[in-house]
């Protein structure tokens, strides 16, 4: 096992190191002289050349991917070029405000979509299945702003909860907490779906396996032979799928969070997309990345550490 | 006397598919009595399973029971909630499956397992090592820690069997537990059954297809027929005269141990078993029947009973009581035997066949030398993992072997299937064991069996239905049979259809591998004549694969025995059963169940488990569970051949004159010796 997760991190090194090329190749192709978009067209060309020479644009590509990198990894992250705040501090904060609406989102989600699932997969065929598995349907068809919209309209209006979540910097999590509840809910919907179709599935196949039935007969209880056997085998993809979907959770709620106002990564992100703001959108893109193949991860770990099969296996 | 533990009145089972009721079970009758062991047999589809479940009341979710009662004690189970069932399972009705590998919680290790049994049960925890040892395993704490996929099959099923027995039940229900395992791992589990039996007085629902573990086990034997109870009584009655004609063609189709093809011909079954359907006002067995009358066909015979302790369901069984009538069917008249001066075929030198693994270099075949002759067969028997199908695979250029020599008629074969011509393909044919995978779903029979007519034998496709006419009439299928498809066959059908196919060009060698393993025992009867009759018509030589040691002992001229990719012994066919014999052949056919309940077998078991062929031990490779081991030799020398008078030779470092000395007969047949 520990073999395997050396090689499993050795690996994340290098899907890093890939993707910090990518990143770094794809923003300097992009079109358009960075000067140029950070001084204004009106300026002249000595204010041009002295910011290309600020900048370090004059050195050829390898000297600046390094340069670029190792400040990045010593966590010098510079400063962004349309509001010149330093990078790193304001990534880190919507980070954190994006780890907070993604793991309630899990915390809520991901229970209810599994009870509901299990539910559905013990009356297959039955009305509460139908109802379920319809209504999953009907979920995964609609558009994450549509489900944001109808929430606003029920619960907002209704209920008077924040349909604005724009959270002050200093607010603590109890603070910050009624804000999370709108866009929770909507990214909740999305994820209730897939995972309780997915464990619908699992735990309906693993009820044809031949070991439930050595279970039964052997007289256990119902409950146990679900919770003990059935379970723990059914879960085996569901897990998986719900780990990946946290690196989702982080980086891609972009609508979610542009409905609700809610200041996480991916408004950072078309922010910077829209000032051209490479430095930020290089940070962002690396961070959510890292985000991504951490949740692999541990999706991997996690499948290995609870299948004895793959574990003995390796 | 007291009353029986279960007992089954008029029981009856169907199956929901779509709109329609299938019956299942049909009014059966059966009763156990405590501490007794009870055998179900019938062929495939004949409703084994489907009893042994309503028993225990566990039907699939489209299966139920339509009328009659299961008093278990003085409850009828047919009337029990399905908590009231729990509180049964494990504690009075214990139940081991088939497929043991499947049957065990892939992610819970085994010995936790077994204890949430004993938790359930209220016992003691730590009896677990206590219970493993009991199963004979040798270091029941390891075994306790491991996941189910790292034990092999014996294993898992002895794991099976400890949870089966933890609560103490009065009843086991056993369905086929033995049939995915070898016979030495399944002679194993035999033994361990009957010790518990007699420990625990357990009585046993013992469901099996197989007539030799049935005549082994037994007390009692059901034959089921199409949901029906066709027989039942003592097991050794049972085999002294069966009154049924069905149970007599069942032990028709088996050969015993030592029945030969040339001397005394399985008669086997006509036809097979029916579809499920609606209950009909006649015997069920009636189109299969050689004794088949009028009356028959015009009313269902009832359940009588001829003695107090056996009953039987057809309307003719007193005549056949009296012996005025016999009940077998008559021989086919087989190909007559012309003794033709036999070439050789096959030369097989040297043959060595390794697969690349993840852990290692996998050899499956160490050094093989056979040879096969027109006209004759050449047999090779051994357990699953000896190598016997590499050797066909490799012959037959399936697979490359990394070292050795393949001569077909004395010129030698390139090993690629690539470099081979077309005269190479037509003189070497093969029959898999699968017949549900031979042939191609989307061509009809007569396009399967042309395509070889054509392109190996250059028949010109207009003459090709002509033949394929020829080809069908061989294998005994109508002509009207070259328009189905695959799927419109039984798998018997289909098996008729590859050997067709095999011999369509011709072939000088035909490889069959485990061609009638996957096939009912009427079925097999069917085909083993078939092949022997094909090969006396066109002097084919074969080499033949099964891990059935009689059938192999029917139907080859000489055998092989196979040991993790070594032969240990070859021998003519007839003097297979005498001593002397390696010790590997001595225990394989004191493993084997005869289908006979008055053969005396000598008891020798294996211990341990087969070694690992990507290490395959030094010297002798049988060393590691030899019951003969002399010693450092064994272990440091390559044994030598020894050659008998009668043609034997055997590999090992014992003497024949010691072999012989130590050695008895390890089946004695009561009176006239064999059949
Ligand atoms: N769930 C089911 N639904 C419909 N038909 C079924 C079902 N289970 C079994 N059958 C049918 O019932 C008949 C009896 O099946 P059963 O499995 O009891 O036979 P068996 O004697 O155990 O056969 P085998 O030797 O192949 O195990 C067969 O025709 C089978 O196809
Ligand atoms: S009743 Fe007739 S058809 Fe049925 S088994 Fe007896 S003799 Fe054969
Ligand atoms: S050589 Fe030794 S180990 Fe091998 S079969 Fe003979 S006695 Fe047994
Ligand atoms: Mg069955």
């Amino acid at each position: 096992m520990t073999a395997y997760i050396l090689r499993r991190l050795a690996f994340l090194g290098l899907t890093m190191l890939l993707t910090s090329l990518l990143i770094f190749v794809i923003t300097q192709l992009l079109p358009g002289d960075v000067c140029r978009v950070i001084l204004g067209r009106e300026v002249g060309e000595n204010a041009l050349e002295a910011c290309r020479l600020d900048l370090g644009l004059d050195q050829p590509a390898p000297v600046r991917y390094f340069t670029w990198l190792g400040d990045f990894l010593t966590g010098n992250w510079g400063n962004s070029y349309s509001t010149d705040a330093e990078i790193r501090p304001l990534v880190m904060e919507r980070l954190g405000n994006s780890l907070m609406l993604a793991g309630f989102t899990m915390l809520v989600g991901v229970p209810i979509a599994i009870g509901l699932g299990v539910i559905a997969a013990l009356n297959e065929g039955k009305a509460i299945d139908n109802g379920i598995s319809l209504g999953a349907l009907a979920v995964v068809g609609l558009p994450e702003f549509v489900t944001g919209i109808l929430l606003i309209e029920i619960l907002a209006f209704r209920l008077g909860l924040p349909a604005n979540s724009s959270i002050r910097e200093t607010a603590t999590f109890a603070e910050a907490f009624p804000s999370l509840i709108l866009p929770a809910l909507t990214a909740t919907f999305v994820l209730l779906a897939y995972v309780a179709r997915l464990t619908r599935a699992g735990v309906i196949e693993e009820l044809k396996q031949a070991y439930v039935r050595t279970a039964e007969l052997k007289g256990l209880p119902r409950r146990t032979v679900i919770w003990r056997h059935v379970l723990r085998n059914a879960m085996l993809p569901t897990i998986t799928v719900v780990a990946i979907s946290f690196g989702w959770l982080i980086s891609g709620l972009v609508v979610i969070e542009n409905v609700f106002n809610y200041p996480g990564l991916g408004r950072l992100m078309v922010f910077a997309i829209s000032r051209r703001d490479l430095p930020l959108l290089q940070a962002i893109s690396l961070i959510t990345v890292l985000g991504f193949a951490l949740a692999n991860l541990v999706a991997d770990l996690l499948y290995a550490a609870l299948n004895p099969r793959i574990r003995i296996g390796s | 006397m007291a009353s029986p533990l279960l007992q089954l009145q008029q029981l009856a089972v169907s199956y929901k598919v779509g709109r329609r009721t299938l019956d299942a079970l049909r009014d059966v009758d059966l009763s156990i009595d405590a501490g007794q062991t009870y055998g179900l047999v019938g062929e495939s589809g004949s409703g084994k399973s489907t009893l042994a479940l309503a028993a225990m009341r566990y039907l699939p979710a489209n299966g139920f029971i339509r009328s009659g009662s299961i008093m278990f004690g003085d409850k009828d189970l047919a009337k029990l909630s399905p908590e009231e069932m729990r509180a049964r399972w494990g504690r009075q009705i214990g139940f081991v499956p088939q497929n043991p590998a499947t049957a065990l919680n892939p992610s819970v290790r085994v010995g936790d397992q077994i204890r949430e049994a004993l938790r359930l049960y209220s016992r003691d925890e730590s009896d677990v090592m206590e219970i493993l040892k009991q199963m004979r395993i040798a270091d029941p704490a390891r075994v306790a820690r491991q996941y189910p996929h790292q034990l092999s099959g014996g294993m898992q099923q002895r794991m099976l069997i400890s949870m089966a027995l933890s609560g103490n039940p009065h009843l086991l229900v056993l369905d086929e537990p033995t049939t995915a395992l070898d016979v030495t791992t399944e002679a194993a589990i035999l033994d361990l059954l009957r010790g518990a039996q007699q420990m625990l007085n357990t009585a046993m629902l013992y469901v099996t297809h197989n007539l030799g573990v049935v005549a082994t086990l037994t007390d009692r034997v059901a034959v089921l027929y199409a949901g029906e109870l066709a027989e039942d009584a003592p097991t050794k009655e049972l085999f002294r005269q069966p009154l049924h004609p069905y149970t007599r063609g069942l032990l028709d189709s088996v050969p015993r141990l030592g029945q030969r093809k040339d001397v005394n011909r399985l008669r086997g079954i006509v036809g097979q078993i029916p579809a499920l359907g609606e209950t009909i006002d006649a015997c069920v067995f009636a189109p299969r029947c050689p004794l088949a009358i009028e009356i028959c066909w015009q009313k269902r015979p009832t359940l009588d009973a001829p003695t107090p302790d056996r009953t039987v369901r057809c309307h003719r069984w007193p005549e056949i009581m009296a012996g005025d009538i016999s009940p077998s069917r008559a021989v086919e008249k087989s190909s007559q035997v012309t003794k033709q001066a036999a070439n050789q075929v096959l030369q097989v030198d040297g043959l060595q066949v390794a697969y690349k693994m993840p852990g290692g270099t996998l050899q499956a075949v160490r050094g093989v030398d056979v040879q096969a002759t027109s006209g004759r067969t050449l047999g090779v028997v051994g357990e699953s993992g000896s190598g016997k199908s590499s050797l066909a695979r490799a012959v037959i250029g399936l697979v490359e072997p990394s070292e050795g020599k393949i001569d077909l008629l004395g010129i030698q074969l390139p090993k690629r299937l690539t470099r081979r011509n077309r005269v190479v393909l037509s003189h070497l044919q093969m029959v898999f064991q699968n017949p549900e995978e031979a042939l191609n779903p989307h061509l009809t029979v007569g396009e399967s069996l042309s395509r070889p007519l054509i392109t190996l034998r250059g028949v010109k496709p207009a003459d090709a239905k002509a033949q394929v006419g020829e080809l069908l009439a061989a294998v005994r299928l109508p002509a009207d049979y070259a328009d189905r498809l695959p799927s419109q066959l039984s798998g018997g059908e289909k098996q008729r259809v590859a050997i067709a196919r095999a011999f369509a060009s011709q072939p000088e060698l035909l490889l069959a591998d485990e061609p009638v393993s996957a096939l009912d025992v009427s079925v097999q009867a069917a085909i083993l004549n078939l092949l022997a009759d094909l090969q006396i018509e066109h002097q084919t030589s074969m080499l033949f694969i099964a891990h059935d040691i009689a059938v192999v002992g029917y139907l080859a001229d000489e055998i092989a025995v196979m040991y993790l990719g070594q032969i240990m012994q070859t021998s003519p066919a007839e003097t297979i059963f005498d001593a002397p014999y390696h010790p590997y052949t001595e225990a394989l056919l004191s493993s084997v169940p005869p289908p006979d309940p008055f053969v005396k077998q000598e008891r020798i078991r294996l211990e341990g488990e087969l070694p690992s062929a990507v290490n395959p031990p030094n010297g002798c490779p049988f060393h590691t569970r030899c019951p003969r081991f002399l010693g450092d030799i064994c272990v440091e020398q390559k044994p030598p051949w020894r050659e008998t008078e009668d043609g034997k030779r055997i590999f090992c470092h014992i003497p024949l004159e010691d072999l012989l000395r130590d050695q008895t007969d390890v089946l004695q047949f009561e009176g006239a010796k064999k059949s």
